[in-house]
């Protein structure tokens, strides 16, 4: 066991429970207030538990009597924002953790220099960080807290603040970055379970209520929760060219940042927000097209779910009334190929 | 910013309008009241030179202290709870309010020679009566709460997520403020530094009580400028002027520096 | 709104302007008389003594230092009397004809050494202030007391170095009474209003550098105020000013 921890805050009503393996990626999820942001605080050091104890490779964190302070912890943490130091260029902010365990300057620049390369930001070296987009600032952010050599990495909800057409391109230099790492992701996002990590801890009113590898949970929710992230739409098949083959005969087009090897095994994800829904079969734009019956409409507040058999669709209430949406409607599902992600399983 | 609607009524521009004239008409009265043809000969005299050049030397002594003690006590205040902590922060910021000739006997018990420390003080073979040095305790004694009152509101504002970022990265607490926490609120210790120097300069009450007035080792600008109305009113305009100046340059320097760090 | 507030500014003027008309009944006349500082406890004494004399009229007693209050005439303050430390301030003013009547010397103030209480330095004459490990603090040459302690050297050629140089009378006193200096030289009269926080070292020199106090009714004075003048330059007042130590000025 790489990390083992407990604690509990009867304050902040938390009481957890957590444990990770060597090289394994576990995503928090749950509702807003549940105690993740939280967890990773106490992690890192910054929150004091009332009770409780952790160690990580055998390291004590804390316990009733000692405590590490952060910076003796080895465990970086990665915000939603990306909190690069306004006052430092890129090259001395990914610089800022091998300086601080004792690195030369050249030395640190260099490592700095080989994380940039790493999360291809190598161009942005010079930059400060005012100058950059919040994408290229949150890329920086992770060869940052990498080149610190953490023992564990803790990321909190990293790709929220970031826009759509971002998201999936830094989601896939995370995927390879984490690839082997300990690491803890916090997210809302069930692309980012499904992609990012081994394993699910669904965390409701400071306890942990589900806990079990990505695919299990997220096809057999036990949590209400859980049942209501299964919504993503997740699609098996074979890799193809410029997409994925499902099992049920379905072509896929997807836009990878890599090659995949074509006729192996994977999944595409996409969201149910990125869905439109026809009532006549859209042309033109090369989208994945497809012709499905509606099951079920489930309505809350200004958005209305659309849900397809396996597929679901999430649009405005207005819209769906102007379709005239009803149980048993044939339809048609579109959705670009930018939005959709393939990862080999 | 222009032509937006303010959303201002005009009547309180109007009262802002004469508020402003209050303050700026004692001003030019100062410029109007100024006997030109002796200006040169009055603020170039000795003693006048001698009182600029004290002035000069004994606020940017205390600036320093203030910057040396203040900053800590800022970081403390902003950055750390403890108990009692409110009464703390407002006894330290009394002197803001203190006239200061109150703080002038306040010191005068003390460091004087019959005072709390002084006699300790003076054991060690220290006598600051009536010396350079007492006018730099004086005026530290009142400018120290203007650098700490203006950066405990900058660290507040800047609050502690780099801090926490930098320690997660491995940086040691000493590490964390001497590499990202000074160097964020940078702008705001030298604009504090910058009041603490205006208000050092325009030190008198507590110098008065405290230090003594001798030309070249006490009496400082504006203690000059009080001594010279007795008898040459217009060398005290004169005077007067000049440290006007020299606290408009300080302003206008602290406000660019304020400028200077905007998004 | 607007004629709600006018009337409301309106109550306000005929309130304060009947209270101004009850208080105005008893004494119907006003004398205003500008003195220096030191002379605060005898004139505030001979001032009731005035008014006991001229039914109606209540003195107004204006202190402050000498050069302020001539700065303050200047500036056309409604002085009627004008009672100076110093000859060189009434000489200034009388000059600028601001003046009704010719100056009258009516008293005289000498130095003298305030010390700790009790003497704790054993300091007796001028010339044991001039010892190095003796802190002095002195008037600066600016004002009255600080001219006439440079008059005293000059007299005697003992010369002192002084640690500080005090705009007034008061801050020399404060030194002196908190132990920050040893001693300093003040006027006679000051030393006995401070009696109980300092002692007084008389020394011979003093009478030979005595300060003269001018009095004069100024530019809008009429002749009450020269009664008043004459209270002070007469009998009755020359009794009260000896009680307060001053002395009386030769032909």
């Amino acid at each position: 066991m790489n990390l083992v921890a407990s604690a509990k805050i009867p304050t902040r009503n938390i009481d957890l429970r957590l444990s990770l393996s060597a090289g394994e990626t576990v995503a928090v999820m749950g509702p807003n207030g549940a105690g993740k942001s939280t967890l990773l605080a106490v992690l890192a050091g910054l929150i004091r538990p009332d009770h409780g104890s952790a160690s990580l490779n055998g390291k004590t964190l804390y316990d009733d009597g000692a405590w590490l302070p952060p910076h003796a912890r080895g465990i970086a943490l990665l915000a939603q924002d990306a909190l690069l130091f306004p006052h430092l260029s890129v090259l001395e902010n990914v610089a800022f953790g091998p300086r601080s365990a004792g690195a030369s300057r050249s030395a640190a620049r260099q490592a700095a220099n080989r994380w940039l390369q790493e999360v291809d930001a190598a161009d942005l070296a010079g930059h400060r960080p005012s100058r950059l987009s919040g994408g290229q600032a949150q890329r920086v952010a992770v060869a940052r807290a990498l080149a610190a050599e953490p023992a564990l990495l803790l990321l909190d909800e990293p790709l929220a603040a970031l826009d759509i057409s971002v998201a999936p391109v830094l989601r896939r230099t995370l995927r390879r970055v984490l690839e082997g790492r300990s690491a803890i992701i916090v997210t809302h996002d069930v692309v980012d379970a499904l992609l990012l990590a081994d394993r699910v801890v669904i965390i409701d009113g400071g306890r942990i209520v589900e806990d079990g590898p990505t695919r299990s949970v997220l096809e057999r929710p036990r949590s209400r929760f859980a049942a209501g992230l299964a919504g993503v739409n997740l699609l098996t098949g074979t890799t193809a060219a410029g997409g994925l083959h499902t099992s049920t005969g379905l072509q896929l087009a997807a836009l990878t940042e890599e090659d995949l090897p074509p006729g192996k095994d994977a999944a595409a994800v996409f969201s149910p927000r990125a869905v439109a829904v026809h009532r006549l079969r859209p042309t033109g734009s090369p989208r994945n097209v497809f012709s499905v019956t509606v099951t079920d409409l489930e309505q809350h507040g200004p958005r209305t779910t659309v849900r397809a058999g396996h597929l679901s669709a999430e649009i405005t209430t207005a819209s769906a009334a102007d379709l005239d949406l009803l149980p048993g409607t044939g339809m048609y599902f579109s959705v670009k190929s930018a939005e959709v992600t393939v990862y080999l399983l | 910013m222009s032509g937006s609607y303010s959303g201002i009524p005009r009547w309180v521009l109007a009262v802002a309008a004469a508020g402003a004239l209050f303050l700026l008409v004692p001003l030019a009265a100062i410029v109007l009241r100024v006997d030109w043809t002796r200006f040169g000969a009055l603020v170039s005299s000795e003693p006048s030179r001698a009182a600029l050049l004290l002035s000069l030397q004994t606020s940017g002594t205390s600036t320093a202290l203030c910057v040396l003690f203040g900053v800590p006590m800022a970081f403390a205040l902003a950055r750390t709870r403890f108990r009692g902590q409110r009464v703390v922060r407002a006894l330290v910021l009394l002197p803001l309010v203190l006239p200061p000739v109150v703080g002038g006997i306040a010191l005068l018990y003390t460091f004087g020679r019959q005072g709390l420390l002084g006699e300790s003080l003076r054991i060690l073979g220290v006598d600051i009566a009536f010396s350079t040095a007492a006018v730099v305790l004086a005026q530290t004694f009142v400018a120290l709460p203007f650098l700490v009152l203006s950066l405990e509101g900058a660290l507040r504002t800047a609050g502690t997520r780099y801090e926490a970022v930098a320690a997660t990265l491995g940086a040691r607490p000493t590490t964390v403020l001497r590499r990202v926490s000074l160097p964020l609120v940078g702008p705001g210790i030298v604009s504090g530094a910058v009041l603490s120097f205006a208000r050092a300069l325009g030190e008198f009450g507590a110098t008065l009580t405290f230090a003594g007035s001798l030309q070249g080792v006490t009496r400082t600008l504006p203690l000059e400028i009080y001594l010279q109305r007795e008898t040459d009113p217009d060398a005290a305009v004169a005077l007067s002027l000049v440290l006007v100046a020299v606290a408009v340059l300080v302003v206008a320097l602290a406000h660019r520096i304020h400028e200077g760090t905007g998004p | 709104m607007m004629r709600r507030a006018r009337q409301a500014a309106g109550a306000v003027v005929v309130l304060s302007l009947s209270a101004c008309g009850s208080g105005g009944q008893a004494r119907e006349t006003t004398l205003n008389v500008y003195a220096a500082s030191s002379l605060q406890v005898p004139f505030e004494e001979i001032a009731e003594e005035f008014e006991a004399a001229h039914s109606g009229v209540d003195v107004q007693l204006n202190f402050a230092g000498s050069s302020d209050l001539a700065a303050q005439i200047r500036a056309g303050a409604p002085a009627e009397v004008f009672a100076s430390a110093n000859k060189a301030t009434m000489e200034q003013i009388a000059a600028e004809q601001l003046l009704a009547s010719e100056p009258r010397p009516f008293a005289t103030n000498v130095l003298t050494i305030a010390v700790a209480e009790g003497n704790p330095l054993g300091i007796e004459s001028l010339a044991s202030l001039a010892e190095p490990t003796v802190s002095v603090v002195l008037c600066a040459p600016q004002v009255p007391c600080g001219s006439a302690a440079g008059d005293v050297q000059e007299l005697t050629g003992v010369s002192l170095t002084p640690v500080s140089e005090e705009s007034s009378v008061t801050d020399v006193l404060g030194k002196v009474s908190s132990g920050q200096a040893d001693a300093g030289l003040v006027y006679v009269t000051d030393a006995a209003a401070a009696a109980g926080s300092v002692d007084s070292v008389p020394f011979d020199a003093a009478a030979q550098a005595a300060n003269v106090y001018p009095i004069a009714v100024t530019g809008t004075g009429g002749d009450l105020a020269a009664d008043f003048v004459d209270l002070v330059t007469g009998v009755q007042g020359q009794r009260v000013l000896a009680a307060h130590g001053f002395g009386k000025p030769g032909r």
